[in-house]
């Protein structure tokens, strides 16, 4: 990786469902450590570019560079291996596996071979220490035993996060990790999110404009899947054609 | 020593049922028949449980497994042919016969999922039937009659009916072990994941495809290991090994048992195979009896065979 280049960059990326362009002509960067923050309104293609970006999804034209590296032709889990880490909209855990199982499940991918068919894999402390950290890291550690599909919702939440964590990636994808996140929820989410500033680089797709505008270092807005403007939160705020396509009156507070 | 005790009452319906079976030749069932049934049982339970491994935890329902414990069936017949009788050469030469068929057609159906998945393992088990029915040289249609046991060491241990018991024992408390390290190695719990969650898994890194055609090969292996036995107790191969029929009977025992439980797969075994010949002595319209009783089995017994402590456990409490 070029020193100093961006973690992440897009290049015209583009996609249509049918008639319909999702992803028009997106191009943006992520500095190493920096959290930007990609708003929009509902249906703006937010969740379309990160799978792009994650490899779920191919773009019908366009470049996604990783660390320097064309990353477009590489399936999910071989970006995975080289550090993109991604959480869903929709949560997506192993719900029979305990949260601590879940981390260590993506422990597992980072260290050693996994085509190991004899030793148990439960009680292996390379495995449980790195993952019981990420369950700390997201003040998860008291429901480590918890199987996944008995947490709460907003558990589940941190989970993910924790997931990801464990994947010691250098690209968190994040797609709104606050959605329906109870209050005191989303604010120790953002507690966890800011605690992780500078550390790793993220893309966070949010919906809760506090938060973003809390935790952001740049911003792009999506609308139609057209990015129509990039910037400092404090220039996307002010930014008048934002505030008429996207950010209501009160929103913009 | 928490530990320990863990495991040991984690491993108690196993070794309850191994026991058993142990036991079984000195508690009254040592005569040959009942030891022939019970070494069937034995077998037919070796491919339930490798199939229990496929089902329960990597989530591949075939309904082929019969296939790879025919190709087994066949190894001993196409190296009886050929003069070799060791079974140092014979049972690991089905093993591997079986786990290279499971590997070809399994990169293939593994490709696919759900309902596709299950027609195409269907239709590879077919596939292997009409080509076996086609393999004159071991007698087609009709069948092949296998003179002797298989030996080991070149002894004949496998002529004795109590000597075959321990074999098939021994083998199948070997099949229990290794599919219990492997469902809980590293290996296992990515294919475990990937039948809950394979959208989650890729997240993380692992393509699960050559994770779950490495476990149908070796499943595949442990049907050959079985087939081989089977082949040497009835002492005749013939296509019908491979019948969709008996896919079918394998399913319904590693279902029967509980989806996943590896013990449980070995009770539906034992249930199948004794039911079956228990019913067919009271009547000769046994199947009759048989269906009701399987309908009845997957209606009440939620969780299978392995799930029927607790349950009676709980009806016990409330009455
Ligand atoms: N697989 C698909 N096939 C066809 N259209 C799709 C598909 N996935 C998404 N779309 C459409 O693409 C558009 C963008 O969807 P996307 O989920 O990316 O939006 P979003 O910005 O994430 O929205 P939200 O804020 O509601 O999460 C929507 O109009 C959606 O209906
Ligand atoms: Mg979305």
């Amino acid at each position: 990786m070029a020193d100093g280049g961006p973690v992440l960059e897009l290049r015209g990326l583009r996609k249509r469902f049918g008639g319909l362009a999702v992803t028009d002509d997106v191009s943006l960067a992520v500095a190493p450590g920096a959290i930007h923050a990609v708003i929009g309104p509902n249906g703006a293609g937010k969740t379309t570019l990160v799978h792009q970006i994650s490899g779920l999804l191919a773009p019908d034209s366009g470049r996604v560079l990783f660390a320097g590296e064309d990353v477009t032709a590489l399936p999910m889990h071989r970006r995975a291996r080289l550090g993109l880490a991604r959480t869903f909209q929709i949560t997506s855990v192993v719900p029979g596996f305990s949260a601590l199982e879940n981390a260590a499940l993506a422990v597992q991918a980072r260290s050693g071979s996994s085509f190991r068919l004899l030793r148990p894999a439960a009680g292996q402390l390379a495995l449980d220490d790195p993952a019981m950290e990420a369950l700390e890291a997201v003040g998860l550690a008291d429901r480590a035993r918890t199987p996944a599909g008995a947490l709460s919702h907003g558990e589940r939440r941190q989970l993910e996060l924790a997931v990801a964590l464990a994947m010691r990636p250098r690209l968190l994808l994040l797609d709104e990790p606050l959605a329906g996140a109870g209050p005191e929820e989303a604010e120790r989410l953002v507690g966890v999110l800011s605690g992780l500033r500078g550390r790793y680089a993220i893309l966070l797709v949010e919906h809760d404009m506090p938060a973003v505008f809390a935790l952001a270092d740049g911003i792009s807005v999506l609308v139609y899947g057209r990015v129509v403007a990039t910037g400092p939160p404090a220039a996307i705020r002010a930014n008048p054609e934002v505030r008429a396509a996207y950010l209501g009156e009160d929103d913009a507070a | 020593m928490e530990r320990a005790s863990a495991a040991l009452r984690e491993a108690s319906p196993a070794l309850l049922l191994l026991g058993l079976l142990a036991a079984a030749p000195f508690l009254g069932f040592g005569q040959g028949y009942t030891m022939t049934l019970l070494a069937r049982a034995m077998i037919l339970a070796m491919a339930a449980v490798s199939l229990s491994v496929l089902v329960g935890g990597a989530g591949l329902v075939s309904l082929g497994h019969a296939a790879p414990l025919g190709v087994g069936a066949y190894a001993v017949v196409a190296l009886d042919a050929a003069g070799v009788t060791e079974g140092l050469v014979v049972l690991p030469g089905a093993a591997a016969a079986a786990a290279l068929f499971a590997l070809a057609t399994g990169a293939v159906a593994i490709r696919t999922s759900g309902v596709h998945f299950i027609m195409i393992t269907l239709a590879f088990g077919q596939m292997a039937f009409f080509t076996a029915g086609s393999l004159t040289a071991y007698g087609g249609d009709d069948g092949y009659t296998l003179y002797g046991r298989t030996e080991l060491f070149g002894t004949r241990l496998l002529e004795d009916r109590l000597g075959f018991h321990w074999v098939c024992l021994g083998l199948l408390a070997a099949v229990l072990l290794l599919c219990r390290l492997l469902l809980a190695s590293r290996f296992g719990r990515v294919l475990r994941a990937s039948r809950e969650n394979p959208l989650r898994v890729r997240a993380v890194g692992f393509e699960p495809y050559p994770f779950r055609l490495l476990a149908y090969a070796l499943m595949g292996a442990v049907a050959g290991l079985a087939g081989a036995l089977l082949a040497n107790a009835t002492e005749f191969v013939a296509p019908s090994y491979m019948a969709w029929q008996r896919s079918g009977d394998l399913l319904f025992m590693a279902i029967l048992g509980g989806l996943g439980s590896l013990p449980g797969a070995v009770a539906g075994a034992l249930a199948i195979v004794l039911l079956e010949e228990w019913l067919s002595e009271l009547t000769e319209h046994w199947r009759l009896i048989f269906g009701p009783l399987l309908i009845l089995s997957v209606l009440f017994l939620r969780g299978g065979l392995a799930g029927l402590p607790a349950q009676l456990g709980g009806l016990l409490r409330r009455g």
